[in-house]
């Protein structure tokens, strides 16, 4: 209740268009529709329905330069706050994960890969043909076997990257493809929306959603379907941008988000509108502890969130507990 | 953030000045139409800007960290990525404040010039917001101002509205003349003769360098010179050639851009070569 005054406070005195804790430089209109609650695109006020193909049209833009982007934009810094997600998320060998919003596969890729290291699964055996004996042969003899064992029955657990832009899956799957056969083998890409999964009931020991989350219309409506796909037992994990706390740092994220990456993003991408909406869509999401109060209606156990250095982005997950008959 | 503390603070302002006063009699009889102190009943504190003010559409305001980020990183991509065209315009729009400046004032300096600030015509088709009527034009007799220009723009395939709406330029006058000189552009090569192959667009921009003064002209021409191909550059560089022509032709001739090309359509094309004091271009094919 705390958090959801301080939240309540924060909205009613400064105008709807501010950011946490410092103004910003960007004038929006509010786009006010007769009828209809208005959803946030980034800082404009527009209906439900039109937020997705607004966001759909978003991403089919930057799809391209996307992960350059990233990369520049953080200096790096996302490679390790996805590491760190794919350690904490933790999928087994043999797990059925279900990424969403998933788009250009960083994250799949990182879960077969982690899935594929994990100790209980012994290398095979290499047996050294009687040849020279000398150590070139004995690699390549090494290597030979080893594919061969891969290529048998490939361990690590199988993704379902959903994702609602085809052009962002397509640079997924290049990606995939160029790690390997038997990584694209394991991925499957479909294209839907979180609010509404193509997938069962119960089908998943794993679900992540990787800054994906603020893009989305119906945050209650994504918990929910994320309650539903999961198996009892099945964990919840999301890696998103959050609020933050510290003020000086607070100042120069706002500084550095509002006027420097949009025009980078016009130099890289050629596209000022974007980037703009994406660095607002971060300030429109709840709240840390807000986001977990949510995924406790949700039906979540043993909610917890933790905040990445340098306090920017953080992890909130839960456990989806059997359902009591 | 000064910026945005003064929108703050003006906000705050108008949101207590628009707090009603107690309507008694002696206010009642002071309101009279046309009297500068009533309460304006419509106004609304929530519409005004709050933070940087858009004082043209396709506004982007930027600050002096953001202008000189954009100017350097836009001077970066034209080089290494020359199709660009849209690094192309923001280079010259972060960089052009000092050059359109002087520019306006030369317009302002000319009776032409003056009258096309006032009206701002814009070279765009009829269905693009403009006035140019293509197919008009291609009627028009041969050798006219405006036939010349539709064919130009016919060989290559272009279209008026294919330019760039200014946007990093502050001032909305010297937007204008942004993008003014942005859609002259075109005449430019129908009034040197000139065609859109590397060596043809390196003598337009020693034109509109001189004519201009832009940054993003200079470094243009000077640069573009040395793209050029062996035999373009034998042509360029020889007694009489390209590079001659451009020179002499950027320093004698009259501003283009105070040329009002939408009412002369009509006028021989040799003839607004001589009113503006353009030389025939040379013919070394």
């Amino acid at each position: 209740p705390k958090m959801q005054c301080r939240q309540l406070l924060r909205c009613i005195s400064r105008s709807p268009a501010t950011s946490s804790s410092s103004c910003f430089g960007v004038t929006r209109r509010q786009v006010h529709q007769p009828g209809g609650f208005d959803t946030s695109f980034g800082f404009e006020e527009v209906e439900p329905g039109q937020k997705q193909d607004r966001v759909n049209q978003v991403f089919n833009r930057v799809s391209n330069s996307y992960d350059l982007m990233n990369d520049l934009m953080s200096a790096g810094l996302h490679r390790c706050w996805k590491r760190r997600f794919v350690a904490s998320a933790n999928p087994r060998p043999g797990w059925r994960v279900v990424d969403v919003a998933g788009g250009t596969g960083d994250i799949a890729l990182g879960l077969l890969e982690w899935s594929r290291r994990l100790p209980g699964r012994a290398p095979p055996p290499v047996r050294v043909a009687p040849g020279d004996g000398s150590v070139d042969s004995f690699r390549e003899a090494a290597e030979r076997q080893t594919a061969a064992a891969e290529a048998e029955a490939p361990a690590g657990c199988t993704v379902s990257v959903v994702d609602p832009s085809p052009s962002m899956m397509q640079v997924g799957s290049a990606k995939a493809s160029a790690k390997g056969s038997t990584f694209a083998s394991s991925i499957q890409w479909l294209e839907g929306r979180a609010e509404s999964l193509p997938l069962d009931e119960a089908s998943s020991d794993l679900y992540t959603i990787a800054f994906g989350m603020r893009n989305c219309t119906d945050l209650p409506g994504v918990l929910r379907e994320a309650h539903r796909v999961l198996k009892p037992y099945g964990r919840f994990a999301c890696l998103e941008f959050c609020s933050v706390e510290n003020p000086l740092l607070s100042i120069l994220y706002d500084e550095y988000s509002f006027r420097v990456i949009p025009p980078m993003g016009l130099l890289v991408a050629g596209d000022w509108d974007s980037y703009e909406y994406l660095v607002e869509s971060i300030r429109r999401f709840p709240h840390q502890t807000l986001f977990a109060n949510m995924m406790r209606e949700a039906g979540f156990s043993a909610v917890n969130y933790e905040v990445l250095w340098p306090g920017v982005c953080c992890i909130h997950s839960g456990y989806k507990l059997p359902s009591v008959k | 953030l000064s910026r945005r503390l003064f929108a703050q603070s003006g906000r705050l302002l108008s949101l207590a000045a628009s707090q009603r006063r107690p309507m008694t009699s002696s206010n009642a009889s002071s309101q009279e139409p046309g009297d500068t102190l009533a309460i304006d009943d419509d106004f609304d504190p929530d519409l005004l800007p709050l933070g940087d003010i858009r004082r043209y559409p396709n506004h982007r305001p930027l600050d002096c960290g953001q202008r000189a980020f954009l100017a350097v990183g836009s001077g970066v991509a034209c080089l290494a990525a020359p199709w660009r065209d849209d690094m192309i315009s923001a280079f010259g729009e972060t960089t052009g404040e000092w050059a359109l400046r002087r520019l306006r004032d030369d317009m302002l300096a000319n009776e032409e010039g003056r009258r096309i600030l006032a009206e701002r015509p814009r070279i765009r088709t009829v269905e693009g917001g403009g006035s140019i009527d293509l197919e008009a034009l291609r009627r028009l007799p041969e050798g006219s101002l405006g036939r010349a220009y539709a064919d130009f723009l016919d060989r290559y395939g272009y279209s008026p509205d294919h330019r760039r709406t200014v946007c990093f330029v502050d001032d909305p006058e010297l937007a204008y003349v942004m993008q003014r000189y942005r859609e002259i552009h075109d005449l430019n090569h129908v009034l040197l003769g000139q065609g859109t192959d590397f060596l043809g667009e390196v003598v337009v921009k020693w034109f509109e360098a001189f004519q201009t003064g832009l940054p993003m002209c200079v470094t243009g021409a000077f640069l573009g010179s040395l793209r050029l191909r062996p035999k373009q550059t034998r042509r360029y560089l020889q007694e009489g050639g390209y590079l001659a022509y451009a020179l002499r032709t950027g320093s004698d001739a009259d501003l283009t851009i105070n040329y009002y090309f939408e009412r002369n359509w009509h006028q021989p094309l040799a003839e607004v070569r001589q009113q503006l004091r353009i030389e025939e271009p040379p013919n070394l094919k």
